[in-house]
């Protein structure tokens, strides 16, 4: 029988969920990593016991951390991550030319045939990739050699490279996310880059086609048609059927279209699912209730999923890497909250139940589903 | 052999049970020998003390031995010699701060 294991980064530690393939009864591990804050911890879909953490505080830097027995044991693994020269500056918050500069890693993203192969996305805005398991990390520079990146800035966190996608059906092809700048392609296996941000609209730019400038919060893509991408954006969700080159937003009748997660069912690929928060500023659920909302047409209409989620006094977020599915049958979804709750759905999200909580503040939840 | 006293953390990551590691140095004591033989002798530790390319020490560590801050002594600075004896232990300390 299936079992799912639950992947959860917080400000303070990493844990782990495991369940049967019923999702009823569900174990959570002691904390891994006490101390450290855990932007994203990941595996392997080649090898599920192959597991990735990235490991961040501010007294000692970076760490990534690697296991070999799905988060029995885990061993530190290269932090050397070394930004290429010869890019030039980016225009800081005051105008002023800021030197690039590593800070750490938010997102990793395993390949999808090679458990020694991942990527990872960096603050200040950078892509790198290990071929060995993460003992050496070595930087794309084309991404931040494109035209665009001088004019790229930091939102209010950060100028950092938050998602990755890989195409299944094309080696070549990736897409990236960089906050607040927007979302990038590359055709030739991150020799070169372009910006796909055609149909994005921001109030806060003023040119109304700008190439860049865009606060993306998540993209996502059904692994059976990778040339269809889903996308919560600062404001509005977005999607576009050509692997980018265009977006139309498809908000719908959400209560707000402000928001940071989104997932896609892992079987229906036009069923999507997105938690709306409320304003740039009080991020929190609107009238304080905790509601999923998902589509099946793939946005335009939308159907609140409430049962089992507190609808009263509820003042959470859930953040951009925040939300993962399974691939069972119902599919499962699975969100995590500043509020250090966990919940999750064994019916495509018709039903909920909260499976952890009182953790630190959630950043980062993945599903992985193990034979 | 010098005496050095990590923050707790990094003694978890680098499995230390004792509150002080041991640190064999070729030639004179100072921060760059002493944070060069703590690497070799602990991997995980690389890059979590002092900038990978840099070398700088982290904003929020400092050195002390001897009731002396000696975080602003250039790298290739001899360490006192009641460190560099080993009856002072040099500490690495993290800041209280962040919450």
């Amino acid at each position: 029988m299936n079992s799912v294991r639950v992947l959860v980064g917080t400000q303070k530690c990493a844990f782990v969920l495991t369940s049967d393939g019923k999702r009823q009864r569900w174990e959570l591990s002691s904390p891994h990593f006490v101390g450290w804050e855990i932007y994203h911890l990941t595996g392997s879909i080649a090898d599920p016991n192959r597991l990735y953490a990235s490991q961040y505080n501010s007294w000692f830097g970076q760490l990534i951390q690697r296991s070999n027995d799905g988060g029995e044991t885990w061993e530190p693994v290269g932090n050397r991550f070394v930004l290429e020269g010869g890019i030039g500056n980016y225009e800081g918050y005051d105008g002023t030319p800021q030197a690039w500069e590593f800070k750490r890693i938010w997102h990793l993203e395993p390949s999808l045939t090679d458990p020694d192969t991942i990527y990872s996305g960096a603050e200040d805005a950078a892509l790198f990739r290990s071929t060995d398991g993460g003992q050496n990390w070595k930087e794309f520079r084309g991404l931040r050699a494109h035209h665009s990146a001088r004019r790229w800035q930091p939102g209010r966190t950060a100028m950092c490279l938050h998602t990755i996608l890989l195409d299944p059906t094309n080696a070549r092809r990736f897409f990236i996310a960089v906050m607040a700048a927007g979302v990038f392609r590359t055709d030739d296996a991150g020799e070169t880059w372009c910006a796909i941000n055609r149909g994005l609209k921001s109030q806060y730019i003023a040119d109304p086609n700008a190439e860049v400038g865009h606060c993306v919060h998540s993209i996502k893509m059904h692994r059976t048609r990778p040339h269809v991408l889903f996308m919560q954006k600062h404001w509005d969700v977005m999607r576009s059927d050509n692997a980018g080159d265009s977006w139309q937003e498809v908000s719908g009748n959400l209560p707000s279209d402000f928001g940071f997660a989104i997932a896609v069912h892992a079987h229906e690929p036009e069923t999507i699912y997105v938690v709306p928060i409320k304003s740039e500023s009080e991020h929190f659920p609107p009238e304080a209730k905790l509601r999923v909302y998902r589509s099946r047409t793939g946005g335009y209409e939308w159907e609140p999923l409430t049962k089992g989620l507190p609808q009263n006094d509820c003042y959470v977020n859930v953040l951009r890497g925040a939300m993962g599915v399974d691939s069972l049958d119902p599919c499962g979804i699975y969100f995590g909250t500043t509020g250090g709750e966990v919940y999750a759905s064994a019916d495509g999200g018709d039903t909920w139940m909260l499976i952890a909580q009182r953790l630190p503040p959630i950043v980062s939840v993945e599903a992985q589903t193990l034979p | 052999m010098i005496r050095l006293i990590l923050p707790a953390q990094l003694r978890a990551l680098a499995r230390v049970g004792s509150v002080e590691v041991e640190l064999r140095i070729e030639g004179q004591a100072t921060q760059r020998s002493v944070l060069d033989a703590l690497e070799a002798q602990y991997p995980a530790l690389r890059g979590l003390l002092r900038d990978h390319v840099s070398q700088r020490r982290r904003p929020l560590l400092r050195f002390f031995a001897c009731q002396e801050d000696l975080s602003h002594e250039p790298p290739d600075a001899p360490l006192p010699q009641a460190v560099a004896s080993g009856v002072e232990p040099l500490i690495v300390v993290a800041a209280i701060a962040g919450g």
